[in-house]
């Protein structure tokens, strides 16, 4: 179980980073945007979908968390590009993002009880290194805006945040 | 005379000395998920007040002990209680973190 699980995640994260991959090599302003707000979005789904499938206190918790911080974030980002009167555009890596998250989605819906946990705070550990790494190597290295890049930053910093706090759930998990 | 201002010196030191210095209460403010000052010194009997500027909910939590909760841009407190070298750091984002020097009172 364990080794499929591991798989699992690593596949995804190598479709997820291909997602980022795929991106022509400098990203614009209004995509960045756009990738960092799905990105944002994914995890919010993916947390309703725990509050309502998890009977696990940390992993609920965990999931709570995460609505909470992305819808924040994204509340940030959404008067960001309002202000600085740029529309967010959409773009292959949105889609791509968009397309895996929502096969993992039903994947999940699939499992219950112990199973679903760990594949839900395994995937919450890939997905965050991979917007994490994304962030990191290509979105606030691209980012023209001063007052974007330090969004970027600060979204890293808080899901370097997550990331942590997934690993440790994972480890209660075991 | 001289008597006089000797006594008055002395009751004054010997009050001083009775009387522990009053409770004080130090500031951290927390802004892009970093506790600030990360290290502070602090007696037993001091409040530590943390300012929450973030858009983000945080916590100041101590592992096995106290845990203050630090809604989005609000300020909360504690009183230390207990003397110690201790470290404290964020549940919700556990790479935020920073210490307290608790000296006794």
């Amino acid at each position: 179980m364990f080794v499929r699980l591991s798989a699992a995640v690593a596949a995804f994260s190598l479709l997820a980073g291909g997602a980022f991959a795929q991106q022509a090599a400098k990203p614009t302003d209004p995509q960045i945007a756009h990738i960092a707000y799905t990105a944002g979005v994914i995890d919010v789904t993916a947390g309703k979908q725990a509050i309502s499938k998890s009977k696990n206190k940390a992993v609920v918790a965990f999931a709570e968390d995460m609505v909470r911080d992305h819808d924040a974030v994204n509340k940030q980002a959404l008067d960001l590009v309002k202000k600085l009167k740029v529309t967010p555009e959409d773009n292959d890596t949105s889609k791509s993002l968009s397309k895996q998250a929502a096969d993992k989605q039903t994947e999940l819906s699939k499992l219950s009880g112990a199973a679903y946990d760990k594949a839900y705070i395994a995937n919450e550990v890939a997905y965050h290194k991979t917007v994490n790494n994304a962030l990191e190597t290509t979105l606030i290295p691209s980012a023209n805006n001063a007052e974007l890049k330090e969004l970027l930053q600060t979204g890293l910093k808080i899901f370097q945040g997550h990331q942590k706090h997934a690993e440790h759930v994972a480890t209660e998990l075991k | 005379m001289r008597r006089r201002i000797w006594f008055a010196a002395l009751t004054a030191i010997l009050m001083l000395s009775l009387c522990p210095a009053q409770a004080e209460t130090i500031r951290v403010v927390i802004e892009k998920l970093g506790y600030e000052p990360a290290t502070i010194n602090a007696k037993v009997g001091d409040t530590v007040e943390w300012e929450n500027r973030d858009v983000i909910a945080h916590t100041a939590t101590v592992r096995g002990d106290w845990d203050v909760m630090l809604p989005a841009k609000t300020t909360a407190s504690f009183v230390l209680k207990q003397s110690g070298d201790v470290e404290y750091y964020c549940r919700f984002h556990p790479n935020m973190t920073a210490r307290i020097a608790i000296a006794p009172r």
